[in-house]
């Protein structure tokens, strides 16, 4: 124990020293999620729109005022000439045409089915995807409301009752896709630092010697590792919790857990990074080799197999077992049970011990490393 | 130079005599046999110069010697201690420093110092007096809060002499401890080893100047994991008691080391600087002979005469005879 704590002070003496690099691990993580949170955002707002209406009737501007008032939409213009039409798109100067036929008012009016035309540019599928949801819904709405009013005519029929879908969306009611990626963020950016932080510091002790000097003294390869590890492991915890505070104050990610619990949920995968990057450590020879290997191993998993970005369970069967071994997976379902339910232990028990069992495997494989190579 | 504190010279006359007992010792990585059936013994308080070219074997003993290797065959016994059935044990008995000085560039002086005694185990009391024993022996008073990589090379040295004896070691292992100092540092730092051997500690040290070698009790060379040659410096000369070597400062110097070579009573001659050393094939052979035969060839010879085999001498000697076997 007295010799860890030696490893320990020593190593965060060395951390202290070098004042840039503590900066760096513990302020970049927060300027990260600042950089990626702005950036990343899947919603899509202000679409440009330009309608074509032939109408020219209330009726027709009724449908127009809904669409700019949903906000998702912003009217550049009304055109008249198709010719006009394809050379606004092909400017980028809008995304979207509406078309109103001549004639809306007067068919909708006799109950006669209008159709109006949505043109989207395609570009960007994933935007023209969403759009097109968008314009669905609204032109959907419209329709329901004309039914009503028809309703009310005097001597109208009673139209089919129709089912429609209520939908209500928990958690996260607006949709907003910053809520959903914000956890994400925060365990890749945590991961990151975590895993190249440890990763540097023991292959830095096999480049300048140091390491030679400490295998002569008896000192096992265990406490050598957790004493090299404790400083990094506040410094890491610091960092995650910094990173946790600037989501809530600039992406209003809610709190709606138990802080304990989260500490215990960012404690157990910090500590899992942590072992991955001292096990890089103890098998890499440079710390430049130590810090691409660290990189890519954190950095790629937990973007792509972590349920961060895209949902395993829409993945091929042997991608979806590769995941059980990225730490990521588990914290990710732990931070949103947390933060955006609320939920207590018991929705996400096995991900903890998931973590867990990570970061010991994890430990031991890198002690038995150094140990193999020491003894 | 510095106090000895009385229990030190106590501590030497316990345990066994030898410190270190070599037996047969080898180690084969694959088919490369590094180190080849090696015996030495070396006794407490003695300093024990190991030398060898590089590849030699040198350094794969040291780290058996250290624990920090198993040796295929053969024992070890350090400090009475067998290296493959107790590291640990080996650990905890000897100190350790390499020409690297490996020392904490970024922490202080006394940071090191207490990083070290840390790892050793030492706190408290026992800890307070080794440290002030370092800080004497190695000169840093005043200095403990100097950052290492602000201290020049042979203060550098000190203190990681200093770190590695930190927790009484009977037996220290200095592997070419005295690389890139100056001379006036090397000279104090074998002073250190000196006061260390008079304490009991057993020293093994090995080194690339052959002149630091003189200061070694008993010296061992090996060549490709052999033992080629062992004993005090004046017994290793004694290869060249039937053998004079005659020094001879000569106009071209390259020139006259082939003339020489072809002369039927010259054995070898090798380059020292400027001068050449020539080695007789018998010892009554009358110097001025060689130089009228170097005159003839029209090469002019300042001085010529006999002088006292360096170690450097016998090293490139016994190099050079296990070589052509």
């Amino acid at each position: 124990m007295r010799k860890t704590l030696a490893v320990a002070s020593k190593e965060l003496r060395q951390i202290l020293r070098d004042r840039r690099s503590l900066l760096i691990l513990l302020f970049v993580p927060a300027f990260f999620l600042l950089l990626y949170g702005y950036a990343l955002n899947f919603d899509i707002r202000n679409v440009t729109l330009a309608v074509q209406d032939k109408d020219r009737s209330t009726k027709s501007r009724e449908l127009v005022s809904s669409f700019v008032n949903s906000g998702y939409f912003s009217l550049v213009g009304y055109v008249d000439s198709p010719a006009e039409l394809d050379r606004l798109v092909d400017l980028g100067r809008v995304r979207t045409i509406l078309s109103i036929p001549a004639d809306f008012e007067r068919d909708l009016s006799v109950r006669k089915p209008v159709v109006v035309q949505v043109i989207i540019d395609g570009d960007n599928a994933n935007t023209a995807s969403t759009v097109s949801g968008y314009a669905r819904t609204l032109i959907g709405e419209y329709s329901s409301a004309q039914m009503k009013v028809l309703m009310t005519v005097p001597g109208s029929r009673l139209p089919v009752p129709v089912v429609t879908v209520e939908p209500r969306i928990w958690y996260n009611p607006q949709l907003r896709s910053t809520l959903f990626l914000v956890p994400g963020l925060i365990a890749y950016i945590s991961m990151i630092t975590a895993v190249v932080s440890t990763a540097l510091s023991v292959v830095r002790e096999k480049e300048r010697g140091t390491m030679e000097q400490v295998r002569m003294a008896p000192l096992s390869p265990l406490p050598y590792i957790i004493g090299k590890t404790m400083p990094y492991f506040v410094i890491s915890f610091v960092s995650a919790i910094l990173v946790i505070l600037s989501a809530m104050l600039l992406f209003e990610l809610p709190m709606r857990g138990s802080w304990l619990l989260l500490c215990i949920a960012i404690g157990l995968f910090l500590i899992g990074a942590q072992a991955q990057g001292l096990l890089i450590s103890t098998i890499a020879e440079t710390q430049q080799v130590a810090f691409q290997v660290a990189l890519l191993s954190s950095l790629l998993p937990t973007m792509i197999l972590s349920g961060f970005i895209f949902p395993i369970t829409s993945m091929p069967i042997v991608v979806q077992w590769i995941t059980h071994v990225v730490p990521a997976r588990y914290f990710l379902v732990a931070l949103r049970s947390i933060v955006l339910k609320g939920a207590d232990i018991t929705a996400f028990w096995q991900e903890l011990v998931a973590l867990a069992i990570f970061a010991s495997v994890a430990l031991g494989l890198a002690s038995l490393r150094l140990w193999r190579e020491w003894a | 130079m510095t106090n000895i504190p009385p229990h030190d010279l106590e501590s030497a006359s316990q345990g066994p005599r030898l410190a270190i007992d070599v037996r047969g010792l080898t180690r084969r990585f694959g088919a490369f046999v590094a180190v080849d059936d090696l015996s030495f013994s070396v006794e407490q308080g003695e300093i024990f110069g190991f030398l060898g070219a590089n590849g030699a074997g040198k350094s794969t003993t040291i780290r058996m010697l250290c624990g920090l290797l198993k040796p295929t065959s053969g024992t070890a016994l350090v400090g009475g201690i067998d290296v493959s059935r107790d590291p640990e044990g080996v650990k905890r008995a000897i100190g350790y420093m390499s020409q690297k000085f490996s020392l904490y560039e970024a922490l202080t002086v006394d940071q090191n110092i207490e990083f070290f005694g840390g790892i050793y185990g030492l706190a408290g009391a026992r800890f307070a007096e080794r440290r002030k024993f370092v800080l004497e022996m190695a000169g840093l008073h005043g200095r403990e809060d100097t950052l290492t990589r602000d201290l020049p090379g042979g203060w550098r040295q000190r203190l990681a002499l200093g770190c590695a004896i930190l927790h009484e070691p009977r037996i220290v292992f200095l592997d070419e401890p005295t690389g890139g100092v100056d001379p006036l540092s090397r000279r104090r730092f074998w002073d250190l080893i000196g006061d260390l051997s008079h304490r009991g500690v057993t020293v093994l040290v090995t080194t690339h100047y052959l002149d630091e070698a003189e200061h070694c009790h008993r010296i061992a060379i090996i060549q490709a994991g052999k033992l080629a040659a062992l004993g005090t410096a004046t017994e290793l000369k004694q290869v060249f008691s039937s053998r004079p070597i005659l020094e001879i400062h000569a106009s071209q110097p390259v020139q006259a080391m082939s003339i020489l070579d072809n002369n039927p009573n010259v054995e070898k001659t090798s380059l020292f600087g400027t001068s050449v050393h020539a080695v007789l094939k018998s010892a009554s052979l009358d110097p001025s002979v060689l130089a009228q035969a170097l005159r003839a060839e029209g090469i002019e010879v300042s001085s010529i005469g006999a002088v006292t085999p360096s170690l450097e001498d016998v090293f490139l000697d016994v190099v050079e005879r296990v070589g052509a076997a």
